[in-house]
């Protein structure tokens, strides 16, 4: 059973959904304040949608400069699993974390509905258990969900493998290459715009999101990285 | 200001919505966000350096955003 931490920033609104889905698929999950300082030894940490700070300046960039971001931050250096789902995505761009950035809709609406996304890389901690090629139905809930970066960078993303999710059909927001989701060069960063926590179970539509909890929970999630624990401000490596 | 080589709908919508005022000279509109600040300091220079040390920091966001300062003495 890995601790998990649900890090809640004023204006999270997805942080009980992520809770549950990651208790759902057996972890030993807790909320962390955004004004807290330790992470109380996580194994794994969630930065959760919602719109933080009311979005206030640019998703996700008042929110980056949060108090528990060094803890959050020194946790992702050490090598420990990091997800950030929509608002936790734009935070870890803000902050640096993940490469590009996310703007505003191409067409400009808050968009609120499934879509049909395509897992592109399967050797992070959160999309251990999916298939390569598989395509997922799950929700987004955004209105700055078109990921940019610069060519340099998408190439670079693109020829290492670090584009983990890519909407399929029909591209809702713009987002350069159909991009969904990505991961840092360490692959324990990871940032998605649909919500995988809407999706954990038959009864909310279907289980297409729950293997990203579940992936967490697996043995061998952190294979890039050895088991990493969070003491105190410290990493021990156990 | 939204960087130049990336797509802007704002001020895309913006300038269908003037050529269809009949301002048919206009080429192209990019929409961003102006921010005002009161800032005390002992030289123009010095103001616009810390503006531009906060824009770096915090008020842009240099993957998606160019700024520019201007100083005005109060």
């Amino acid at each position: 059973m890995h601790r998990v931490a649900v890090v809640v920033f004023p204006g999270s609104n997805c942080d009980a959904d992520t809770l549950d889905a990651a208790r759902a698929a057996g972890s030993d999950a807790y909320y962390v304040w955004h004004r807290d300082t330790s992470l109380r030894q996580a194994d794994i940490v969630v930065l959760p949608g919602g719109f933080s700070y009311g979005d206030y300046l640019r998703s996700g960039a008042i929110a980056r400069f949060s108090p528990i971001m060094a803890a959050v931050t020194a946790h992702a250096r050490a090598g420990g699993p990091l997800l950030g789902i929509c608002n936790g995505f734009q935070i870890l761009c803000e902050a640096g974390l993940l490469p590009g950035g996310l703007m505003r809709n191409a067409r400009l609406r808050f968009l609120s509905r499934p879509v049909r996304v395509r897992v592109e890389a399967t050797d992070t901690p959160f999309t251990c258990l999916y298939e390569k090629g598989e395509t997922l139905e799950i929700p987004i809930a955004h209105g700055d969900g078109r990921f940019v970066a610069d060519p340099r960078t998408t190439a670079e993303l693109e020829a290492t493998g670090r584009v983990v999710w890519r909407y399929v059909d029909d591209n809702p927001n713009g987002s350069t290459n159909g991009i969904a989701g990505v991961c840092s060069a360490g692959r324990n960063v990871v940032g998605i715009m649909p919500h995988p926590e809407r999706r954990c179970a038959p009864a909310l539509g279907s289980p297409d999101g729950a293997r990203v909890f579940q992936s967490m929970e697996a043995r061998n999630a952190t294979q890039h990285a050895p088991d990493v624990r969070a003491v105190g401000e410290h990493h021990l490596r156990v | 200001m939204p960087r130049a080589t990336l797509l802007d709908p704002q001020g895309q919508a913006v300038e269908h919505a003037l050529k269809a005022l009949g301002f048919a000279e206009v080429e192209r509109v990019r929409v961003g966000k102006h921010l005002v600040l009161d800032v005390e300091a002992a030289t123009d220079a010095e103001a616009a350096a810390r503006a531009r040390a906060m824009c770096d920091r915090l008020l842009a966001n240099p993957v998606t955003e160019d700024f520019d300062v201007a100083v005005r003495t109060a």
